[in-house]
This record gives C-alpha cells, structure tokens and sequence, in this order.
C-alpha cells in the first residue's frame, strides 16, 4: 500500500515534470507569436485593416496564406524590394511566417475605405470585363469574382487605394527583381497595359469590396 | 515648475479665456497670447510645454480636441492643457492649428550627441528582433510628419523623452492610435537615444 502510494507519487511528480518541460516552450512560443503580431499590427493597422502611415501599409487582413508566406520570402530574398519589409521579414523563422499568415487569413474587418468614389463604376467594368483593346484580362479571371483570391493569387477586396496604384504603377522596379521568374511575372503584363487613370479605377473598386 | 507658479499661472489663465468665451455666443475666438504664454512667443517650446511651430495642422487638431474631451491624460496633460482647452471651440480649435503650424519651427538641439546615431539607426530601421517599429514608415524620412501624423524633427528631448515613457505607463493620446504598441517594446536606453537623435533633427 505505501510502496503503491510512493510509486504514484513518483509516477505524478514525473508526469508534472514532463508537463512542466513541454508546457513552458508551448506558452513561451504564444507569446512570441502575440508579440510579433502586435508588432505586425502597429503597421498594418489594429486589426490587420491597413494603414495610411508616411507609406501604405497594406490590409493583411483576409489575404490568402499561400500569399503572405510567397511574399515574406520575396522580401528576404530580395525578389522584391522594400527596406521596410526586408528588415521585418528578415528576423522571422519558418514556423512564425506560418502562424503569423495563419492569424491573418483569418481576420475579417471592414475595408478601411477612403478611395475616390467616382472613378469606380468604371473599374467594375475593368474587373469584371478587363479591357480587351488594351490586352488586359478580367481581373476575376485570377483573382476571383469577389476578389478574395486563392493560394499564391492575392486577395484585392478592401485593399488600400494607395497601395495598390503603388504597386501597379511601379509593378517591374519592385517585383520580380531575382534572377528567377518568379509568381510576380504573372501578374507583370497586366499591370503595364493599364493607364494610370484606369489603374485607379480598378484600384478605387476593388478597395470597397469586402 | 512648482506649484505656487502653477497656481498662479492657472488664475491668469482663466482671467485671460473667461472674458473671451463669454463675448461671443457659439464660436469665441481664442488669442494666441493665450498659448504663446506657456508654449515660448514664437511657439518654439518654452520649460515643459512643447514646440507647436511647425507642427502638422491635422496633428494638433485632434490632440486640442482630446484635451478637452480629457482624453489624453498624462500629468502635465491634465495640469495644464485641460483648462487651457476647456472653453476651446472646434473652429478656434482649427485656427489655432493652421495657425502654428505656420511658424518655421526650430531645432531644440537639445539631446546627447553620442546616442544620436544609434538612435537614427532605431528610427530607420526599428529593431525587428525585438519588435521595435521602423519610426520612418509613419513619421516619414526626416520626421517631418505628414496628415495627423505629427512632426517629430527637432522637438526637445525631455518631451519626446517624457511621451515615449507615458505610453508605456498607459497613458492616453487618441483612440486608435498604434503607440502604445510602438512604445510598449522600447526599454529606456533606446528612447534616450531616439529622443537625442530626433532633436537635432531640422
Ligand atoms: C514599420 C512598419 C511595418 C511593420 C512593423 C510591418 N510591416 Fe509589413 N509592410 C510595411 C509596408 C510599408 C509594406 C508595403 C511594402 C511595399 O510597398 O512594397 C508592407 C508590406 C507587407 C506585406 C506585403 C502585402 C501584400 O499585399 O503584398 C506583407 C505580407 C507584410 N508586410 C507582412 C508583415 C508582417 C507579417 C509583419 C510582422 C512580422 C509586418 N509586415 C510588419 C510596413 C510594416
Ligand atoms: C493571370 C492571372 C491574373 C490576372 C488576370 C490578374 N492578376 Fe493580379 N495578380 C496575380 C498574381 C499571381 C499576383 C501575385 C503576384 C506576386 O506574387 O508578386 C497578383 C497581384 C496583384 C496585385 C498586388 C496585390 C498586393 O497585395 O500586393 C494587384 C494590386 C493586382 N494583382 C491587381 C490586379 C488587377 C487590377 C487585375 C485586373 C486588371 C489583375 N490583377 C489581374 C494574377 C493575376
Ligand atoms: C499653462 C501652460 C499652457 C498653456 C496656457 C497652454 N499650454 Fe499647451 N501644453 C502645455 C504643456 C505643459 C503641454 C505638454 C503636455 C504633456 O506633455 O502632457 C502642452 C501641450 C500642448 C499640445 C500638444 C503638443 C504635441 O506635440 O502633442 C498642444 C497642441 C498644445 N499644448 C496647444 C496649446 C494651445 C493651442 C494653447 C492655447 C489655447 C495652449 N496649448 C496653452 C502647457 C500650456
Ligand atoms: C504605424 C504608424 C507609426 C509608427 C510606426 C510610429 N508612430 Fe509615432 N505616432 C503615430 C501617430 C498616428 C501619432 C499621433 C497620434 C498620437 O498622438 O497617439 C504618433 C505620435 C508620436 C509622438 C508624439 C509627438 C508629439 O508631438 O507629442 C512621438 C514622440 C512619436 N510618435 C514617436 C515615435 C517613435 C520614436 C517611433 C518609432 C520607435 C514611432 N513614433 C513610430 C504613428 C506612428
């Protein structure tokens, strides 16, 4: 009876030890990934909504996973250029990029608004129709009827104005820069057949759309 | 400061803004004296009231406007630009603004030279192993601010000083804004040096 009563005693105190060991990375790693997202945060808005800093700062809320994770690797190794973001990405392991873009995918706030109303009956044409005299096609086609995107594709509903008539008027200095082609270059003769007033047509529509 | 000079500061505060918010129903308009008083003649900074020269006219609209809702909180706050606001309009409150931030502002110059580059580095780059923001990607290249984005170049190091620390003590500015995150992660050496790098900053 006590031998059987020591013996659980050692049997619980191993058991609490084990615990001990695998809980206490378990919870230090939680926090690590709530610090590095509150970082993320600061710049990307409260609740992954986007930003109007000195720069945009895209909504990462929403976004497709396979996306966030292509482009966290992009700016590590320079296919695409951002001080900024090269800094950021560059302090990130495997395992934070994928909990980090996880978190993200799931968050779904309201589009942060503030684009130019009047330009975008047009750019609903040009997404759902594109502009077959110019060579561009539907963006829909890609990036789905609700603009929500799929894996490497990036959702555009409720994405910043600024960023992106940023990113599409300068799409060939910032993307693609590696010496491989990358996912980037599907995207490339879209962007350079569109005039910078259909450019923020597009933009100013999309950027409603939740 | 000390209190009898508060005190006294305070009396004549409320002569100075009493007879002016009773002259006009609705809308007053507010002197500039009644600032210039505290905030130096040319609004360069004067003791613990900061520089407004120069500074972003949407920037000191909303801290006006949260003042008088007492929303921005920290001590000197309260003591002082509570009462100063209180009888403030939103139309004066804008004046105001465009107002001051239409002086050339001048650098404090105030900080210690030898944390000024080690500081720059932090407000350009952030410190990503330690989940310290890049300050460049809000406040801009050269601090200059832009919107409700306040100018950060050349305000006195005690200020900064005395701002980055009361975000991490739970202070208040405005709803929504992203420093008290910004601030949270920054231990005090790194704000000496960001307070000494941003005062010389023209
Ligand atoms: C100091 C501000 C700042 C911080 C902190 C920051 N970002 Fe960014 N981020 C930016 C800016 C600015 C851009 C836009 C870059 C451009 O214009 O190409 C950006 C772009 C991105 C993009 C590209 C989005 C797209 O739609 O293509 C991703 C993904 C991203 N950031 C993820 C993160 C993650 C994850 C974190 C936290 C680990 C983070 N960022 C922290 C400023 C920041
Ligand atoms: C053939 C498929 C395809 C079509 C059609 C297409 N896109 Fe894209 N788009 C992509 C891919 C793939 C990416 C991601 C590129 C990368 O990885 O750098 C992208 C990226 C983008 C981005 C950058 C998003 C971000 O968060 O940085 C914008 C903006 C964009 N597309 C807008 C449009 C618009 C507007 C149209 C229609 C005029 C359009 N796209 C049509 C495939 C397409
Ligand atoms: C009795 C002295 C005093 C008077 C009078 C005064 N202020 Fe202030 N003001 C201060 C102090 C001290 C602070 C710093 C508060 C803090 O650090 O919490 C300050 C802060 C401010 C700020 C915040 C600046 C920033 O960079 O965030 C603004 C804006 C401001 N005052 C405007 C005014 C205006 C406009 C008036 C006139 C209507 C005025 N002040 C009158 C002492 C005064
Ligand atoms: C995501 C954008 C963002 C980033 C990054 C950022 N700031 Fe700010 N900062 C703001 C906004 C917005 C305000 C005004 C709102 C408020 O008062 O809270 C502000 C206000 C300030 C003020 C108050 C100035 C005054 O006159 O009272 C100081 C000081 C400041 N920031 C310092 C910094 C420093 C230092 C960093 C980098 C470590 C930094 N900020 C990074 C957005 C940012």
């Amino acid at each position: 009876m006590s031998s059987f009563g020591s013996c659980l005693t050692m049997i619980r105190a191993a058991i609490l030890a084990a615990a001990l060991s695998m809980s206490l990375p378990v919870a230090s790693r939680a926090g690590e990934l709530q610090a590095k997202l509150d970082y993320c945060k600061t710049c990307h808005g409260l609740s992954g909504q986007g930003y109007r800093g000195y720069f945009p700062m895209p909504r990462l809320a929403g976004q497709q996973q396979e996306y966030l994770e292509n482009q966290l690797r992009a700016f590590v190794e320079r296919r695409r250029i951002n001080p900024i973001m090269a800094n950021v990405a560059h302090a990130l392991s495997p395992s934070m990029v994928s909990g980090l873009s996880s978190h993200f995918q799931h968050l779904n706030p309201k589009p942060i608004g503030g684009a130019p109303s009047h330009s975008s009956p047009a750019g609903r044409q040009i997404f759902n129709e594109g502009l077959p005299e110019a060579n561009v096609p539907a963006c829909s086609a890609c990036h789905g009827s609700d603009g929500h995107g799929q894996n490497e594709i990036p959702r555009l509903a409720g994405q910043l104005y600024e960023y992106m008539v940023g990113q599409l008027t300068g799409w060939s200095k910032v993307r693609g820069q590696g010496t491989s082609v990358d996912t980037s270059a599907v995207m490339a003769p879209t962007a350079h057949n569109m005039s910078r007033s259909q450019i923020e047509a597009v933009a100013a529509y999309v950027s409603t759309l939740p | 400061m000390n209190l009898t000079r508060s005190a006294w500061m305070a009396a004549l505060l409320t002569a100075l803004i009493a007879p002016v918010a009773t002259a006009v129903a609705g809308e007053q308009i507010v002197p500039v004296q009644n600032c210039t008083w505290c905030h130096g003649t040319s609004a360069q900074g004067y003791a613990m009231a900061p520089r407004l020269a120069g500074q972003r006219p949407a920037y000191l609209e909303t801290q006006l406007n949260s003042f008088r809702e007492h929303f921005r909180d920290a001590p000197l706050s309260k003591q002082y630009m509570w009462s100063a606001t209180a009888a403030l309009g939103p139309q004066a409150a804008r004046d105001l603004a465009a107002y001051f931030s239409t002086i050339p502002p001048r650098a404090a110059n105030d900080g210690n030279t030898n944390l000024a580059t080690m500081g720059r580095t932090i407000y350009m780059n952030g410190i990503p192993d330690a989940n310290i923001a890049a300050c460049y990607a809000c406040h801009g290249p050269n601090a200059e601010g832009i919107r409700d984005i306040p100018r950060l170049g050349g305000l006195s190091r005690f200020y900064l000083k005395a701002r980055l620390e009361q975000w991490g003590q739970g202070y208040h500015s405005v709803p929504g804004s992203p420093m008290p995150l910004v601030a949270r992660p920054l231990a005090s050496a790194e704000i000496e040096a960001l307070a000494s790098y941003l005062s010389f900053v023209k």
